[in-house]
């Protein structure tokens, strides 16, 4: 479904993304990991055509993200990033339905839509009307994932949708979060720099460091077989910092 | 393509403004008059005049000095005026070193102008003391001046830099004084009381003249001179007010000229109500004329600086935002726009209203054009600052949501700037309420006309009739910005402001 082959990028002339090549099949689920600043989120946002390569080439679904197809092939995308990104001058309800009316999607459907989204994410529809400063932590991301979902579409595509929570807040959307995925049944990437996250979401992780990636399995075969010295740093460091009673 | 129709409606707008603007000066014949008692009084007296030989005129009163009024009269912007030979010969037509009255009228003939016979009066310059200082030093002539290089000079600014006036009498009288200010006649005379300048010059029909009772300084080397009143006319004027004019001539003498004065700046009469009495006893009848009430004054004053404000801030708003967004968009313009609005407000005031004269001739167009230059700086700032302010994270998600450009424009960027935008235009239209009172130096009315009025007739009641009613309309334009931002920026970023 996503596809990138020879994927450089360069930030001031500074490699941050050198030679990836990555495909996501459709319907699986993907968990991007890695230390902050190994490209990640940078890779992430190559999917969407909000960074171009400077060499090597994206596709979606099989097609290159051409100027005149970005729009539509954004249309197909969802995204949620650390913070939620919603708009502050908006309601839930308006960050919601902003590109569906924009879309001019009949208000019927957009309600029907707005109902079953409310439904999946357990959001309080008197909360709808509510200014993103009015919301808890949860109930914002919550909203973003509304909004990424609300014309269905075949990708999702989440930046540390969980980053930005207190633990105990964290880890019962955590569970949510994998329950509603299960659900969607959708081609989802999902980055984290938490190694249990990725662990609970998926058997598929991507381990990166500075722009390449340096190894793609379960956490099991990376402890078992890790490609690289830093793969098994990495994944001690980790585990240091849980309480340790022996993994899930 | 949308910006294009934007532009297209831009030039609509400002052609129809000024086609408007030229259309009005169609119609009545227009006097001017120079910013000095004696020149409004003799406008007043040209308009009764006129419309008693059934020609409907117009007093466009305190346009500024001489070079003004003649390059509006060159331009057809007014259509009569009052001037003096000297002024003409001296002044205007310096270069042509014109010898006789003939001469004079063959110089102007070629411009497209006429002069009328002499008025009667001749209104040379002097220079003044107050008696005291004058007897103290034994001062009687202007050579004696000489001795007394410590004297500080306060003359007209006019005075002070034109061909007649102090460059050649320092010459002719080898004067060098220490200090030597510029500043306004009538103010002059009260700085001449307090003390703060020794010597001043006068105008030889000057009220104040008798009521200060100033020693007048011999002109002992027949410096100045004669400056006879006549009025400046364009050939193209009907001659049933060409014969009205001149029908003026001969009429005045020094001491009737002085009265007059004195009755308006120093008993208090309107210069239309003195005016009325001079014709009435000329010619025998009686005037209808409407003598201006505090309400009507209001009124006019108002109304001329609503419009000035209103029409300059409202085309202000229409270039100021659309450039804001493209300084915001592209690094490279943003340097070149926000560069050039910002020298635009390095322009001094008065000069940049000058400029503007050229252009689109006296009264209202100029001043509008130059309320509207300035008007630019803070809202495009404002509008610059408040788009480049949204966090990346959001423009981000807004693109990421396959939003088009101009959804993008209109329903994130603008409103998430909006508390940025409308500060600018806040401060841009109260900044334009207090500049938009020196409108009045170049004919434009509004409540800098009862200022200027106010500073000439030494007047404080008329000073405040201006300055009151423009502070109060700076002070409601503050609380109607407070509560259109209510209405407009929307509820959820200020939250986010109180909350934060």
């Amino acid at each position: 479904m996503l596809r990138c082959h020879n994927l450089t990028k360069r930030f001031n002339d500074q490699p941050v993304l050198l030679d990836i090549g990555l495909e996501v099949p459709r319907g699986s689920l993907t968990v991007l990991i890695g230390p902050s600043g190994c490209g990640k989120s940078t890779l992430l946002r190559h999917f969407l055509g909000l960074l171009q390569p400077d060499a090597g080439s994206v596709t979606f679904d099989g097609q290159p993200l051409t100027v005149d197809r970005i729009r539509a092939i954004r249309h197909r995308i969802g995204y949620v990033i650390q913070d939620g990104g919603l708009f502050p001058h908006l309601t839930a309800a308006g960050n919601i339905t902003l590109l569906a009316k924009r879309l001019r999607k009949p208000q019927q459907w957009i309600n029907d839509r707005l109902a079953s989204l409310r439904e999946l994410t357990h959001f309080p529809e008197d909360a709808l009307t509510r200014y993103p400063y009015e919301l808890s932590g949860g109930q914002r991301q919550r909203v973003a994932l509304m909004r990424a979902l609300l014309l269905d579409p075949d990708v999702l595509l989440l930046d540390e949708p969980l980053g930005a929570l207190d633990p105990l807040v964290r880890s019962s959307l955590q569970d949510e979060l994998r329950d509603m995925f299960r659900e969607l049944g959708k081609t989802i990437v999902l980055v984290t720099h938490d190694l249990a996250e990725a662990a609970f979401f998926s058997e598929d992780i991507v381990l990166m460091r500075d722009g390449r990636i340096l190894q793609r399995g379960s956490l099991h075969e990376m402890i078992t077989s890790p490609a690289d010295p830093f793969v098994g740093e990495f994944i001690r460091a980790q585990r240091a910092h849980q309480v340790p009673e022996g993994g899930r | 393509m949308k910006r294009k129709r934007l532009t297209l409606t831009l030039c609509v707008i400002v052609t129809a403004l000024f086609a408007a603007a030229a259309v009005a000066q169609d119609d009545p014949i227009r006097v001017g008059s120079k910013k000095f008692t004696e020149s409004v009084i003799l406008g007043e007296i040209t308009t009764l005049q006129l419309e008693r030989a059934g020609v409907s005129a117009e007093h466009q009163r305190e346009l500024g000095g001489t070079r003004v009024l003649f390059n509006a009269l060159l331009s057809g912007d007014i259509a009569v005026y009052p001037d003096y030979t000297g002024t003409i010969r001296q002044e205007i037509l310096r270069e042509l070193e014109l010898p006789t009255l003939d001469a004079i009228r063959a110089a102007l003939a070629e411009r497209g102008l006429r002069m009328t016979e002499p008025l009667g009066y001749n209104n040379t310059y002097a220079l003044g003391m107050t008696p005291e200082k004058a007897r103290e030093l034994g001062i009687e002539t202007i050579s004696d001046l000489r001795d007394h290089p410590e004297l500080r000079y306060g003359f007209t600014n006019e005075f002070l830099n034109r061909g007649d006036g102090w460059p050649s009498l320092r010459d002719a009288y080898s004067l060098n004084p220490d200090d030597v200010t510029g500043m306004d006649h009538d103010l002059a005379y009260r700085a001449l009381a307090s003390g703060s300048i020794d010597v001043m010059d006068l105008y030889s029909t000057d009220a104040e003249i008798a009521y200060y009772n100033l020693a007048v300084l011999e002109d002992d080397r027949a410096h100045f001179t004669t400056y006879d009143a006549v009025f400046l006319y364009r050939a193209d004027l009907p001659p049933e007010a060409i014969r009205a004019l001149n029908e003026l001539a001969g009429r005045f003498d020094a001491d009737r000229m002085r009265t007059l004065n004195k009755r308006v700046k120093l008993e208090g009469e309107s210069e239309i109500a003195v005016a009325a009495s001079f014709l009435e006893a000329e010619f025998g009848e009686t005037f209808q004329y409407v003598e201006s009430t505090l309400a009507s004054r209001l009124r006019t004053t108002t109304l001329e600086h609503l419009t000035l404000v209103g029409v300059a801030m409202l085309l202000g708003i229409l270039v100021a935002l659309p450039l804001g967004v493209l300084a915001a968009r592209n690094a490279a313009a943003g340097a070149v726009i926000l560069g050039a609005v910002g020298i635009i407000q390095t322009i001094p005031s008065l000069a940049l209203l000058v400029f503007m004269i050229p252009l689109l001739g006296i009264a209202a167009p100029p001043a509008i054009a130059a309320l509207f230059l300035y008007s630019l700086l803070p809202m495009v700032r404002n509008t610059h600052a408040g788009l480049t302010a949204i966090p990346p994270s959001l423009r981000e998600s807004a693109e990421a949501l396959g939003l088009s450009p101009p959804d993008r424009l209109l329903h994130i960027d603008l409103p998430l700037a909006s508390p940025s935008i409308l500060a600018g235009v806040k401060t841009s239209a109260v900044i334009t309420i207090g500049f938009a009172t020196l409108g009045a130096l170049i004919g434009a009315g509004g409540y800098g006309q009862p200022i200027l009025t106010g500073i000439r007739l030494d007047d404080y009641g008329l000073i405040l009739e201006g300055a009151i009613p423009a502070a109060g309309l700076a002070l409601l334009t503050q609380l109607l910005f407070n509560l259109i931002e209510r209405l407009l920026v929307p509820r959820g970023l200020r939250l986010s402001r109180s909350g934060d």
